[in-house]
């Protein structure tokens, strides 16, 4: 099998989740007074979840391009994480104007899925990328268009697809490793007490995830150095 | 009109030269062991602070939503595939939220 098609096969699921959860931002951005050609561009053009969500939420108020800025900053910073360890597995045919272009599909579920490639191939990651995209597009179309038909209680429990689809990608690495299973714990906790703390409870929810996220890793690579397999050469 | 345009392109800009730069610059391998082990766990944790607490409260039903929560993640324990789990998710807490309000 090609590259590409081991990668488009591989990306079915992401795509048939991103479906579903699209369809909820879909519904979201309609009910704050988007039309539906408005909500399928921004899913087009950024592709995200909780970035469009925040932008959605910051852009039904007038004139705050600043606020717009930093808070897609700090929400968005994990994919430059994302992006510096994926450029360390990448084949030698990842060119320059390769990475400028795939980049753009650096997403949570695509890179955990594209980092199990012992090396990635520029051709996997395309193919990978196909079915989220387009079920990221569509299902933002189908929720701003249909999603007034489904009943309430049907929407809000469609709100749990994302989350379920991280519990898919973390729960299996965290019984595996001991270490993973440590930081993922120590970043819930940093995150319950700067979500509850008083002093704390003023920071914006994306730089309570950034900041519980990077201490956590930082005190795992501390504690436990990550061992290098094969892919060291 | 043209302040969603304005708007759409700090929300488009910003998110994709977030991701863009460091993979179109990074061209070396990062030998250092430090930043390779934060590299490998920060995945995980952003995955994790972004799913708890704010999973809990998605659905506007804590008891229900931490069901669908426990199931799903029974599932994905045991190395379930994303849809699958999300689906379980899901279905557990629609059904439970839909008891709450028509059987209790």
């Amino acid at each position: 099998m090609s590259d590409f098609s081991r990668g488009f096969r591989a990306g079915i699921p992401i795509g048939i989740g991103y479906l579903s959860v699209s369809f909820t931002f879909g519904i979201m951005a309609v009910s704050y007074g988007f039309s539906w050609w408005q909500a399928v561009i921004i899913s087009m053009l950024t592709l995200t979840s909780a970035g469009q969500l925040a932008g959605i939420t910051v852009m039904v108020h007038p004139g705050q391009y600043l606020e717009m800025l930093l808070s897609q900053l700090t929400i968005n910073i994990r994919y430059s994480f994302m992006s510096v360890s994926l450029s360390q597995k990448v084949s030698s045919a990842f060119s320059g104007l390769k990475r400028w272009l795939l980049a753009f599909f650096m997403t949570d579920e695509i890179f955990a899925v594209a980092s199990a490639e012992k090396t990635v191939e520029p051709k996997f990651f395309l193919g990978l990328a196909v079915a989220p995209y387009f079920g990221w597009a569509l299902g933002t179309l189908g929720g701003s268009v249909l999603g007034n038909v489904l009943p309430e209680v049907l929407m809000n429990s469609l709100c749990l697809a994302i989350y379920g689809m991280f519990l898919a990608i973390i729960a299996p690495k965290a019984r595996a490793s001991r270490a993973i299973l440590m930081v993922i714990g120590v970043a819930i906790l940093l995150h319950i007490l700067l979500c509850y703390l008083p002093f704390f409870k003023t920071i914006s929810p994306g730089i309570a995830v950034s900041v519980s996220a990077v201490l956590a890793a930082l005190l795992g690579a501390w504690l436990f150095p990550h061992e290098e397999e094969e892919d060291e050469i | 009109m043209k302040e969603f345009f304005i708007y759409l392109a700090i929300l488009v800009g910003s998110t994709y030269l977030v991701r863009a730069l460091p993979f179109a610059l990074m061209r070396k391998k990062i030998t250092n062991r430090f930043i390779r082990s934060f590299l490998y766990y920060i995945p995980y944790t952003v995955l994790a602070a972004m799913t708890f607490p704010g999973a809990i409260f998605a659905t506007g039903n804590i008891v229900a939503a931490s069901a669908g929560l426990a199931a799903g993640g029974i599932l994905a324990l045991q190395g379930k595939g994303l849809t699958l789990v999300a689906f379980v998710s899901c279905l557990v807490s629609l059904i439970l939220d839909l008891v709450m309000i028509y059987a209790i």
